[in-house]
């Protein structure tokens, strides 16, 4: 008989979602090799395979697949270890989502597989991918509203149940980031509803591109944040706990957590910056809205140091920076989403750059753009879920994490950042250059530019094949934790506060001013725009298939 | 709320980088006139080859070393594919979409644009350099992307 962290039914409801997720992850991976061996010259595709369609995969794959089935699966598991247990109506609302939103990335890849959807994951009207593709997008989301229902009525049930206690940090920061992502969802749910799939079945005759391009970027921003607040999750609730700390500060946390909701919905025309229609005092306020962000960002910062530094001095460091040594280094639960946060910093510089209505005309749609998010993504973030996997698996499964398996995550950990060191950096470095993204082996007719361009190619594609040997090490550690790691039970870190912690203001939880607030920002930011387009449209664009 | 002394501190320099970062820009955009591209004139796709300045592709004089470049783009190049461009001068590239989103990028200058189907983007630079530059698509636009380009010859 095993014991799991959590009920076992919700164990293996969490579990099924994670299980996908690295399915995806592991053809996603496979994908992205190929695209950087393509790209470094060192291979041709064959003919029944398209560049674009192994971009298109890789996209959909890491960027919407893995992330969303693993971030759902990872919060249903704590919703359900810090509210004591999921209800049948939460466990079924889990089911419904999971199978929705897995008959909707079938479809999604399959249309991908025929070569009926090359047109990368940001949809870009007005090429037509088949409906089937918007439809199995949408689907996806579908499933995860149903599946976020679920943990809203947990959380609620909890909140009853207990009258005049603040609830748990986990559910607290998976409820609000759930709300950030119905908002946000509600952009490019409207745009593949009401434009893409009556557009691509040939209903009506035109798209308002420059309309689904808004309604895509309003969400496109806020996913961003939306794969970074569970990353958030771990390093403010389960990390303390893992290195025997306590929680740094239940508000600040909460607060930060607020603070994304509000500052990061309004803020998508940044990616915006270099198109025509949108005036420039409109992009300015979504420059400084965007901006805005930076300071949830810095509240994360401080409370994570905070707490090691704590941990550290309790384990008997002395000096202003002895605390650093005293760090559980070789604990891979702690190494993963260490390097991940470490490597935040340069990869929110970057971010800031590209927010910034000027600069970003430099680096704007180059390889630098892509290189920032294998550093905001692809490293912190994911070195932050697979540092999750080393504990949540096996708690989930009634096994245990041994020895070598961590000491093999170690290792995986290093290799994972170094191919992102070799990679991401050669892609900023090209991006200063001009070098652009999301384009096919080119030497742009033996231009003498285009040709300096190679080795730095050749540099990105050896970052890329380290990183491939390292999602395919973490698969093979998945799933030896999954099946095979010896019996027994691993802890669900969840991190208490300090004895004497400041009791945390009840505003906090009050979610319909948030919400409020966040309608105002939303309108305030969008209102006008949208009103405009909506009166005044530009031209339309008919249907086409250029690949 | 209690704040710790440090995250205060922490907090009012974060704040305060971040009020100054974001006047700098201001200053630059509002009273440099360093704003993105962001054209509002708009053109019907299918017509652009009728529209004025589009169906004359190339460079126009447009004062003492001013000129402008209306380029057209479409899947998969620019018009005119080739164009030489006087030393030093200051050039307004003027563009639109026949069909789908392409990009307008030359490398080595901060001209770099969204060409979207439907508006009309413009972007200016002075080139002080003599030599080969190339406009090259930066957004995906189909199975030709990367063959994308057009060459400007600076003498």
């Amino acid at each position: 008989m095993t014991t799991t962290a959590i009920p076992k039914r919700d164990a293996s409801m969490s579990l099924a979602y994670i299980v996908i997720a690295f399915f995806a992850f592991g053809i996603g991976a496979i994908a992205g090799l190929l695209q950087g061996l393509v790209r470094g010259g060192m291979i041709e595709l064959p003919d029944w395979m398209n560049y674009y369609q192994i971009l298109t995969a890789h996209g959909v794959l890491m960027a919407l697949v893995f992330t969303t089935f693993f971030i759902i699966g990872f919060m249903i598991s704590g919703i359900s270890k810090t509210t004591g247990g999921l209800s049948t109506f939460s466990f079924r609302a889990g089911w419904i989502g999971w199978a929705l939103m897995f008959f909707g990335t079938a479809m999604v890849v399959a249309t991908i597989l025929l070569n009926d959807a090359s047109v990368l994951y940001t949809f870009y009207a007005p090429l037509k991918a088949s409906p089937w593709f918007y439809i199995g997008a949408a689907l996806l989301i579908v499933g995860t509203w149903v599946a976020a229902l679920g943990m809203f009525s947990a959380y609620r049930r909890w909140r009853k149940n207990n009258p005049g206690k603040m609830s748990p940090l986990f559910a607290f920061m998976s409820i609000a980031t759930l709300v950030l992502w119905m908002i946000a969802t509600l952009g490019v749910a409207a745009e593949v509803l009401f434009q893409l799939i009556p557009w691509s079945f040939g209903w009506v005759a035109e798209v308002n591109v420059l309309l689904s391009r808004m309604l895509f970027w309003y969400f496109g921003h806020p996913l961003v944040y939306f794969w970074l607040m569970p990353a958030y999750i771990a390093w403010y609730v389960c990390i303390p706990k893992i290195i025997g700390g306590k929680l740094f500060s239940d508000s600040l946390a909460r607060l930060a957590f607020i603070l994304l909701v509000l500052f990061s919905i309004p803020v998508g025309f940044h990616h915006q910056l270099m198109e025509p229609g949108i005036s420039e005092k409109w992009k300015f306020i979504h420059v400084i809205l965007t901006l805005a962000v930076v300071v949830p960002s810095l509240l994360t910062a401080f409370s994570m140091f905070a707490v090691f530094e704590t941990a550290g001095r309790r384990r008997g460091a002395k000096g202003l920076f002895g605390w650093f040594t005293k760090l559980p280094w070789k604990d891979v639960r702690f190494f993963a989403p260490m390097v991940g946060m470490l490597m935040f910093i340069p990869a929110g510089i970057g971010g800031i750059i590209n927010a910034s209505n000027q600069m970003n005309a430099v680096v704007h749609n180059t390889i630098w753009v892509v290189g920032h998010f294998h550093l905001t993504v692809a490293t912190s973030v994911v070195l932050t879920f697979f540092g999750i996997s080393y504990w949540l698996v096996p708690a989930l499964t009634g096994r245990k994490l041994t020895k070598w398996v961590n000491r093999l995550g170690i290792i995986q950990t290093l290799i994972w950042s170094v191919g992102m060191l070799f990679m991401s950096g050669a892609m900023h470095f090209m991006g200063l250059l001009g070098v652009p993204r999301r384009t096919d082996y080119t030497t742009y007719m033996d231009s003498e530019m285009a040709l300096g361009w190679i080795p730095y190619y050749q540099q990105m594609a050896i970052g890329g094949a380290l990183l491939f040997v390292g999602g395919m090490l973490m698969i093979g550690i998945f799933i030896y934790l999954l099946c095979f790691a010896p019996k027994g039970q691993e802890e669900y870190p969840i991190a208490e506060m300090e004895q004497n912690a400041e009791q945390t203001p009840r505003i906090l939880e009050r979610w319909r001013i948030w919400l409020t607030v966040a309608a105002v920002l939303i309108l305030l930011a969008y209102g006008y725009p949208i009103f405009d387009i909506l009166q005044n449209p530009a031209p339309g664009s008919p249907p086409l298939r250029t690949w | 709320m209690h704040l710790h002394k440090f995250e205060k501190i922490w907090l009012i320099f974060g704040g305060v980088t971040l009020v100054a970062f974001i006047i700098v820009l201001a200053i630059n955009a509002f009273s440099h006139g360093h704003h993105p591209p962001s054209d509002l004139n708009r053109v019907v796709p299918a017509m652009v080859d009728q529209t004025a300045p589009f169906d004359q592709p190339g460079l126009v004089k447009k004062g003492e070393n001013k000129y402008d470049l209306n380029m057209p783009s479409f899947a998969f190049g620019y018009a005119p594919a080739e164009q030489v461009i006087p030393l030093g001068a200051e050039v307004t590239f003027r563009t639109t979409s026949k069909d789908v989103i392409h990009g307008f990028a030359i490398p080595g200058t901060n001209v770099n644009m969204m060409v979207v189907p439907g508006h009309v983007n413009t972007a200016t630079t002075t080139f002080t350099k003599a030599g080969e530059y190339m406009v090259i698509c930066n957004e995906y636009c189909g199975a030709g992307h990367h063959m994308m380009m057009a060459k400007l010859v600076v003498k």
